[in-house]
């Protein structure tokens, strides 16, 4: 289906792994868009005007109208661009789908955001809980729902992927800032050689940003916040802090503890 | 070979009543069991390794988790009779925004105001947020009969076990939701016309006296 580029704009920010989503499902459709950078700390009329209730990115504008909630968005896109389709077709499959999608917004992802955002024992507890996490998609890759497959969608990226993998590689970003081993590859063998191969498709690593980039992004926000944890008297107030500081900087990227997407 | 549908779930859960109303809806015949959340069976736990949280829908021996998850899945195994989701992609986007945002948020505010242990600051907060929640919700719905359109659709499904626990919240926080909220409650009418919502839902009073009871077993008074 012809789209013009007018048809469709995404509002996202570079560093936002849920806008990574949106845009490596509209590359897997072969769909052109419109792409606007948002500035986080000073958030456009636009954006503000098309997700008033979360305020936040991804946006997708497709003829005007938008969508919001890059899960959502990636159903929207599926069910709308029919072919190379993302979900699977039969419905325990897709269920299955979604309720690992959601695992890794309600649980994988702030577990991952709070390692970020602690140090030393609350870190270590933080560390475990993901461990915890990645324990149960390693089971599944191994002996459950998605056994013997190379991706979770099968031969091909699927919406799991999709999800699951813009995301992950900040496990690996913060695996070399805060020397945490998170995704240990003798703990969880498949679920490294499923990063591995997703990262390697050629319409992913034209998505996500260079390791560089997103090293000195990370650690940058990491020093800051820790510098505030020096500054402030109250564990209490250094957690909300740095939990604001992560967010408002990254709003949408897993480093933020919120659990929205 | 006849379809066998078994329900795990508690009478009380709002998450749980959703997917009764959705296979009510569907006219799915299904065995409801009922779990005691302290005691919580071994097919519980083994369905839903993960959570271990109900409801969990078993479908051929197949278990299906998540209340959202599952209504999506009702509708797209049992498409004779109305579908739940909208057909246009755009309006089911919306509705899955709209019951994403409702579980997302109803439930821990609510929380907030009737398992408040003396703090009535946090709870005031709370009863302050839910009523703004409720208003957006109101706004949402505006002229039309029901989040669905003209007939009960999965945001209604989404939205209408909350009721129940509107004289649990409204007892607790000391305020009125149809005073607040009157359009809504205008909606709440009209769904509890409905069977499948009517037959399914359980009595206010009922809810509160649990919740009583739930709050005195976990120290909350």
């Amino acid at each position: 289906m012809e789209q013009s580029p007018s048809c469709l704009k995404l509002f996202g920010s570079w560093a936002s792994s849920y806008t990574h989503r949106v845009q490596l499902a509209l590359k897997l459709k072969g769909l052109h868009f419109e792409y606007v950078e948002e500035d986080l700390t000073n958030k456009s009329p636009s954006l503000l005007l098309h997700n008033p209730v979360y305020k936040k990115v991804p946006v997708l504008l497709h003829l005007d109208r938008p969508i919001v909630e890059s899960v959502i968005i990636l159903q929207y896109i599926d069910e709308t661009w029919t072919d190379h389709p993302i979900m699977p077709i039969d419905p325990h499959e897709r269920a299955i789908a979604r309720f690992w999608c959601h695992f890794a917004d309600d649980k994988l992802g702030p577990a991952a955001g709070a390692v970020f955002g602690s140090s030393g024992e609350e870190q270590k507890a933080a560390v475990c809980q993901v461990h915890e996490n990645l324990k149960l998609l390693e089971a599944e890759l191994r002996e459950g729902a998605f056994k013997g497959r190379r991706f979770f969608g099968g031969d091909k990226i699927g919406i799991l992927d999709i999800v699951l993998g813009c995301g992950s590689y900040w496990l690996v970003v913060f695996d070399e800032v805060m020397e945490v081993k998170l995704v240990d590859p003798e703990a969880f063998p498949l679920f490294h050689a499923w990063l591995r191969d997703f990262e390697e498709q050629k319409e992913v690593n034209e998505i996500i940003p260079a390791i560089d980039r997103l090293l000195e992004y990370a650690r940058g926000i990491r020093q800051l916040m820790l510098s505030l944890k020096d500054t402030t008297s109250s564990t209490t107030t250094t957690t909300a802090t740095a939990t604001t500081v992560a967010t408002n900087s990254n709003n949408n990227v897993v480093i933020g503890s919120g659990t929205s997407v | 070979m006849a379809d066998k549908v078994v329900l795990l779930s508690s009478w009380a859960s709002v998450f749980g009543l959703r997917v009764q109303i959705a296979l009510a809806e569907k006219e799915v015949d299904y065995e409801f069991r009922e779990e005691d959340l302290f005691d919580k069976s071994s097919l519980l736990l083994e369905s839903n390794p993960v959570h271990k949280k109900v409801p969990v829908l078993i479908h051929n021996g197949k278990p299906v988790c998540e209340s959202s998850v599952i209504i999506q899945y009702i509708d797209e195994v049992w498409t004779k009779g109305p579908s739940l989701l909208p057909k246009d992609p755009l309006q089911r986007a919306n509705a899955r925004f709209w019951t994403d945002f409702i579980g997302k948020t109803i439930y821990p505010c609510g929380s907030k105001i009737w398992r408040n242990k003396g703090d009535a600051q946090v709870q005031a907060a709370a009863k302050k947020e839910l009523i703004g929640i409720l208003k957006q919700l109101e706004g949402e719905l505006g002229e039309r009969p029901f989040f669905g359109g003209e007939t009960l659709g999965y945001v209604d499904i989404a939205l209408v076990p909350f009721s129940r626990w509107f004289y649990t919240y409204e007892t607790f926080g000391r305020f009125s939701i149809e005073k607040e909220c009157p359009k809504l409650m205008a909606w709440v009418r009209r769904c509890n016309d409905r069977e499948s919502v009517s037959k399914v839902l359980p009595d206010p009073h009922k809810v509160y006296q649990r919740n009583c009871g739930l709050k005195k077993r976990l120290g909350l008074e």
